[in-house]
């Protein structure tokens, strides 16, 4: 964003782009667990996040690889920075503990020297690079939410980013779909996982339990989340919009969104004693269960509250 | 969380010259970014999602030295695939790969088919047949 000359934080572009989700996917397994997630797909929270401020953006996915690589060298000659969404397991810059088949990390592309492309991405402190094969092969990458050379870019600016009315949009809605009436989206997705998790140690054996339950933790606590599955950047874009909106409500929620946040760490903190200490009884271990599945019904009933406020406030 | 809360304990984040940004408040309680060098909770889940790995792989290389299943189910553990996954990469119905898998099948496989298994495992078509099974 900052180089065609507007300053937009990324918390701002989460919140306008209603980033903030939660959803369970039934049938769907990663790593051989099930998938929760706690945010929309970075290319939807884009295009709102576009559209709602007046930018044009253009997406495009690709058959064919020789086109897409046509298409992203076309604007890297033009100077104009690409969007790109690519799979996790062949980024050769990753650390190899954290490649697994993820589909859905996204990536900037800002320019070509010689045969490498010039990356920034989010979680990496500096900028890096990549060759044509290796950057072929994760935009190509097979699995759930196969990203087929998914890439997006601005083509038209307005002459001043209409933050204001995109705020209230974005929020909207958010509460819309953490509110939604759908068994496994927003708060009732809570309920449901909270509901599942009571029932795995004797569905499923501690082993399995404690596999999904990590999993469950590492979906919440992704690098990239900023933490607390992704509560505290929502926090900080309600903090940074009570202030341009001169709503008091808004930096009050802020706050009560903090210690939301923080209770997901407690979530996360209370799963992760359960699953370090592996050798005890299944009847114990129930119990710990259903403790942490307490915590999380507790969470949904304040986020419920929560967002009934939130939906008021604007 | 405050900032100064931010956890920083040791994982192997380090080892990449990885650290992770997170959003916390400061002392006036306004919200502000401080990298965090791991957190202990998510180490530990994402060891034991290792060390599941490793199992799959470790069981998967003895059925295959035990002639149960042919190394195309080893290396789809190797890579941390599951049926699906590999599927997608060679482009095979989910039974046909599952049927890949008998020995008695994989040892008929022509070399188109071994090619694209090789491809997707980023190995020689040798290397998959010789049963050496390495990394």
């Amino acid at each position: 964003m900052k180089h065609n000359g507007f300053n937009v934080s990324e918390p701002m572009v989460f919140g306008i782009g209603s980033g903030l989700l939660f959803c369970y996917i039934p049938f769907l397994k990663v790593n051989h667990a099930p998938v929760i997630t706690y945010r929309a797909l970075p290319g939807h929270i884009f295009k709102k996040f576009a559209k709602r401020t007046g930018i044009k953006m253009k997406r495009e996915k690709f058959s064919n690889p020789k086109d897409a690589k046509a298409r992203l060298d076309e604007n890297l000659e033009r100077n104009n920075p690409v969007g790109l969404q690519v799979g996790v397991y062949n980024l050769l810059y990753f650390p190899d503990e954290y490649r697994f088949h993820f589909n859905a990390h996204n990536m900037v592309v800002y320019g070509k020297e010689g045969n490498r492309y010039l990356i920034s991405d989010p979680v990496m402190e500096s900028v890096t690079s990549l060759s044509e094969k290796e950057l072929e092969k994760v935009r190509f990458a097979k699995g759930a939410f196969a990203p087929k050379g998914h890439m997006y870019y601005p083509i038209s600016f307005p002459e001043k980013l209409e933050l204001e009315t995109a705020i209230v949009k974005g929020i909207k809605d958010t509460c819309k779909a953490m509110l939604a009436p759908v068994p496994i989206v927003g708060v009732k997705g809570i309920h449901k996982i909270a509901g599942l998790i009571r029932k795995w140690p004797k569905q499923k054996g501690i082993k399995t339990a404690n596999h999904y339950l990590g999993q469950v933790v590492r979906m919440q606590e992704e690098i990239g989340t900023g933490g607390g599955g992704f509560r505290y950047i929502y926090a900080a874009f309600l903090q940074e919009s009570g202030k341009l909106l001169n709503n008091e409500k808004l930096v009050e929620l802020s706050k009560e969104m903090t210690e939301i946040g923080d209770l997901w760490r407690d979530f996360a903190l209370e799963a992760s004693r359960i699953y370090k200490n592996r050798s005890r009884s299944v009847g114990s271990q129930t119990d710990s269960y259903n403790k942490v599945a307490d915590q999380l019904d507790h969470i949904a009933d304040l986020e419920k509250v929560f967002f009934k406020k939130l939906k008021k406030a604007i | 969380m405050k900032k100064k809360e931010v956890p920083q304990d040791k994982s192997n984040l380090e080892s990449a010259n990885f650290r992770e940004l997170c959003y916390a408040v400061d002392e006036n309680g306004e919200y502000t970014t401080e990298n965090s060098s791991g957190w202990e909770p998510k180490t530990v889940a994402l060891k034991n999602a290792i060390e599941e790995i490793n199992e799959r792989i470790a069981e998967a290389k003895n059925r295959v030295i035990a002639g149960e299943t042919s190394p195309i189910e080893y290396y789809m553990e190797l890579h941390k695939m599951d049926v699906g996954i590999l599927a997608s990469y060679v482009g095979f119905w989910h039974w046909k790969v599952k049927r890949h898998f008998k020995p008695s099948v994989f040892k008929k496989l022509s070399r188109k088919t071994l090619n694209k298994y090789a491809e997707a495992f980023d190995i020689s078509v040798d290397k998959l047949k010789s049963m050496s099974l390495e990394k």
